[in-house]
């Protein structure tokens, strides 16, 4: 039985390709195959975080126009061989994308893999509302941010609204993501903490990736973070994100690097 | 939109019968001036008219036959369809022309572009009855909750960038973070009350508060907001 989710936020900047290439590599290192679609046509970065970039022949665009098949245009991960990527085009807008052409694509995806990752572009336009249309499941990554957390609530009235799920009348599983999670700040009141975005968005939770240089490290060696410092705390919080995507049921900690004294006794607090 | 329908069991011919909002265009002497002044109008809200039912009425200007013809040629250029007329001598109008309305009432609700995200909102059968519209998810940011014909009772919160319009009262069991907007068709005894206010806007038949005009010791509290000679008051429920 595969699942198709797509990883959305509404704002820009907030985490959402770093988490479909990590929770994708977590996901297809458990041995089930996964797919990663950058729906982001026009400003196409997960065959960069995916470190692909040199092999991108087809793309989205050509399969969705009939150019190229499907076949063609995944792009079979180096690392882990049950993990691919359909890359987007930069050279075209999100014009190109027609919904029956998505529909097509996503269908043929359904039946080759167990899971389908769609990284949604920012904003509600078409590239991010055709990223959601036929999703079963959606990460909703959100900063702890006033601006980001208004943006992921009016992403989940679109969820709710305008998928085929919610045109049926059934419901997309939604997850909120909290990225960029900085304990002491948060514990400073610099941040809002865990409890002020669940209580706005109202959803459970996926998991708390801490904010870490590891991330940033990852992503410009074009790995995602779970391959490329397994041990990392964000790469932890991805790996529990994904074991519950699988459907386990794991105690919500924030993972952290354990620097010293001090900043366990302010994240434990702020947990 | 009241319904009434009558079905005779030997006739298959369902009939009934709904009455509908419109907008209602009131052309003003010289007719070139005034189309002028609304294509200036339109340039700041493109597309306003489009694929909205808009009756025009002629009540305060003397067209014949043909110079009704005409305006609705204009009209049509702009796109806006006419759906039929108002104000006018039934003897004046041929069958080509768009039906002669009566019995229009002006309707409360306002010409906002917001209205176009509104979500449906229940019809209720008999329209002098109360009645009330209940929502039991929260509601998000961006949506717009229009209930012109009574209360509105929301079970979850209500969120920063969202908008509830109400006929009556506003009830809020979660938290207000959006604008609540009571007693819109001119319902002075009208009264919003919240679990938790972090509203951002208040309003009462249209006189209106924002948050930067009350004090902490309203915020993050259950309040209820009510009319009284005019202004807007809030205060604790406890």
């Amino acid at each position: 039985m595969s699942k198709v989710i797509v990883v959305t936020s509404g704002k820009g900047g907030v985490g959402k390709t770093t988490s479909t290439a990590a929770i994708g590599a977590a996901l297809a290192a458990t041995g089930q195959t996964v797919a990663v679609v950058d729906f982001d046509v026009g400003l196409r970065n997960l065959d960069l975080v995916m470190g692909a970039e040199r092999r991108v022949v087809y793309d989205l665009i050509n399969v969705v126009q009939g150019v190229a098949k499907l076949p063609q245009a995944l792009i079979r991960d180096k690392r882990i061989d049950t993990l691919s990527l359909l890359p987007a085009s930069q050279t075209r807008d999100k014009d190109a994308l027609t919904e029956e052409g998505v529909a097509r694509v996503i269908k043929e995806l359904r039946a080759k893999f167990d899971w389908v990752i769609c990284d949604s572009p920012a904003g509600i336009e078409r590239g991010a509302t055709l990223a959601m249309r036929y999703a079963d499941t959606a990460i909703i990554v959100t900063n702890p941010e006033v601006s980001s957390v208004r943006d992921s609530d009016r992403i989940i009235g679109l969820l709710d609204s305008k998928t085929e799920k919610a045109e049926k009348g059934e419901r997309v599983e939604k997850h909120i993501l909290i990225t960029r999670y900085d304990a002491a700040r948060a514990a400073r009141g610099e941040m809002l903490n865990i409890k002020d975005v669940l209580d706005i968005l109202s959803l459970p939770l996926l998991g708390i990736v801490p904010e870490s240089e590891d991330v940033l490290r990852a992503s410009n060696l074009g790995s995602p973070v779970t391959l490329n410092d397994p041990a990392s705390a964000p790469a932890r919080a991805y790996r529990d994100a994904a074991s519950r995507l699988k459907g386990q049921d794991l105690p919500m900690t924030i993972p952290s690097d354990r620097k010293g004294f001090l900043d366990k006794l302010f994240g434990r607090r702020a947990a | 939109m009241n319904s009434t329908s009558a079905i005779d069991a030997n006739n298959l011919i369902r009939f009934c019968i709904r009455s509908y909002i419109a907008f209602v265009l009131a052309p003003q002497a010289p007719i070139v001036d005034w189309l002028h002044q609304l294509d200036n109008w339109t340039r700041s809200s493109p597309g306003f008219f489009v694929g909205r039912p808009v009756v025009l009425d002629l009540s305060t200007v003397k067209l014949s036959q043909a110079g009704i013809r005409h305006l609705l040629e204009q009209l049509a250029e702009r796109s806006i369809r006419i759906i039929g007329l108002e104000g006018t001598d039934s003897s004046e109008l041929d069958t080509s022309l768009p039906p002669l309305l009566t019995g229009g009432r002006p309707s409360e609700r306002q010409a906002t572009p917001a209205a176009a995200t509104t979500k449906p909102t229940a019809a209720p059968d008999i329209p002098d009855e109360p009645s009330s519209l209940l929502i039991e998810t929260p509601v998000r940011s961006g949506q717009t909750v229009v209930f012109p014909s009574g209360d509105v009772t929301v079970l979850g919160s209500v969120a920063s960038g969202s908008e509830i319009i109400a006929g009556g009262s506003i009830h809020v069991y979660g938290t207000l973070r959006g604008r609540a907007m009571a007693g819109s068709r001119g319902n002075s005894d009208a009264r919003i009350f919240c679990r938790k206010n972090e509203a951002e806007l208040l309003a009462i038949n249209g006189y209106y508060r924002t948050a930067e005009e009350w004090g902490a010791d309203i915020r993050s509290q259950a309040v209820q907001s009510w009319l009284e000679d005019g202004v807007l008051k809030v205060a604790p429920l406890d």
